[in-house]
């Protein structure tokens, strides 16, 4: 597809195995929540408490937030920097890179400790970049089609 | 990148509003937000600075319908336009599916809407975007002023026209939105160009805002077909 940036997606089933996998990572490690974030700032996922914030602004600002690190890291002579922590009084987040392509974000407070949420989250950061991995490999085998003959459909919508 | 969500049964899909500093690219968003629906919009976000100039950028989400029982959700992100922000403009754009170049149409902007547009190849050139291949409109703002050029004077200087190599497209395609101008031409020297839409507007009313929006939007779910 000679456009922009190429598109991605997934099924039911490739949201059941996130989600599944996500589900064990919070009993795991006790924390509140998390968010499965692609890297344009698309959420992908929610898993656990449901968040009393706006889950889409919190996606864009996040992808922002990973994307403004990692030219930070350049400046200092990194690739990129893999995880980052937010320390807050009573909230804090820890967010790491799956596979290049999402960003898992955990919001935690104090029933649990930052060294239990970072010791579990490598198997699970494993686990969900074979999952992401298999569903981009998907995507760009597919290729572009999915509106295809919905074009009367399309201009239906902007009349 | 367009995320197409079968689970939620939703299409996502990216526009980034370009363009120099103070042209009016917050002004369109700020001015959609204030005309669609609480129902069919997100929160507007703002990272900017104290005196109100984008820091990073402003975003907002809105929903234009249902495609196929798909919900199409664009996220609409402006990015900041002041020359010296552009590792920040340059993060925005990855993962773009659509582009508005917001043009400040007061003559005296017409070297800084240069600037900008140059500016904006680089960048996507950096990511590997082809630009020319992609749903990309002009917007031609602040038309109201009276130091406003005129638009011949405008498409000249900042959408003169890019070579159409593929034999197949050597047709002439109208311009949809202006009766009697094309989109894909030849010219008298043999040679085939193709414009991007452009639209004129005055975002502080919001005249032609949603002009803008609705082409790019199409454009954006025409290149999923």
């Amino acid at each position: 597809m000679p456009v922009g940036a190429a598109s991605w997606s997934f099924t039911e089933d490739d949201f059941g195995a996130i989600t599944h996998s996500l589900q064990r990572f919070l009993h795991e490690c006790n924390a509140r929540c998390c968010l499965l974030v692609d890297r344009t700032g698309q959420l992908v996922a929610t898993v656990g408490e449901q968040p009393k914030f706006d889950p889409t602004a919190f996606a864009t600002l996040t992808a922002a937030d990973f994307s403004a690190n990692d030219q930070l890291a350049r400046l200092i002579g990194e690739t990129d920097f893999n995880s980052l922590f937010h320390q807050g009084e009573k909230e804090s987040m820890y967010l790491a890179d799956v596979a290049r392509r999402v960003i898992l974000v955990v919001i935690f407070d104090n029933r649990t400790t930052l060294g239990l949420v970072r010791l579990k989250m490598k198997h699970t950061v494993d686990e969900l970049s074979k999952l992401i991995e298999q569903v981009f490999q998907r995507g760009a085998a597919s290729g572009p089609g999915f509106l295809a003959g919905a074009d009367d459909e399309i201009d239906k919508l902007f009349q | 990148m367009s995320m197409i969500n079968y689970a939620s049964r939703e299409i996502n899909c990216k526009i980034v509003y370009y363009g120099s500093g103070l042209g009016g690219k917050t002004t369109n968003l700020e001015h959609v937000y204030g005309k669609v629906s609480p129902d069919t919009r997100g929160k507007l976000i703002s990272l900017a600075t104290e005196t109100e100039r984008t820091l990073f950028f402003d975003f907002l989400p809105v929903d234009l319908g249902t495609i196929r029982g798909f919900k199409t959700r664009f996220h609409l992100y402006t990015v900041p336009g002041q020359v010296y922000y552009n590792a920040s403009r340059k993060l925005i754009l990855k993962g773009v599916d659509g582009i508005v170049f917001v043009a400040d149409s007061q003559i005296e902007r017409m070297e800084a809407n240069q600037e900008a547009m140059q500016n904006l190849y680089d960048n996507m050139a950096e990511y590997g975007y082809d630009l020319t291949k992609m749903p990309f409109v002009i917007q031609y703002n602040k038309r109201d002023l009276p130091n406003a050029a005129p638009v011949r004077e405008l498409q000249t200087a900042l959408n003169p026209g890019w070579e159409v190599v593929d034999a197949a497209k050597h047709r002439v395609t109208p311009d949809p939105w202006h009766a009697g101008e094309n989109l894909v031409e030849k010219l008298s020297s043999g040679e085939w160009i193709e414009r991007a839409p452009y639209f004129e507007a005055v975002a502080v009313s919001g005249e032609g805002v949603f002009d803008t929006l609705k082409a790019v939007s199409k454009l954006v779910l025409k290149s999923l077909a």
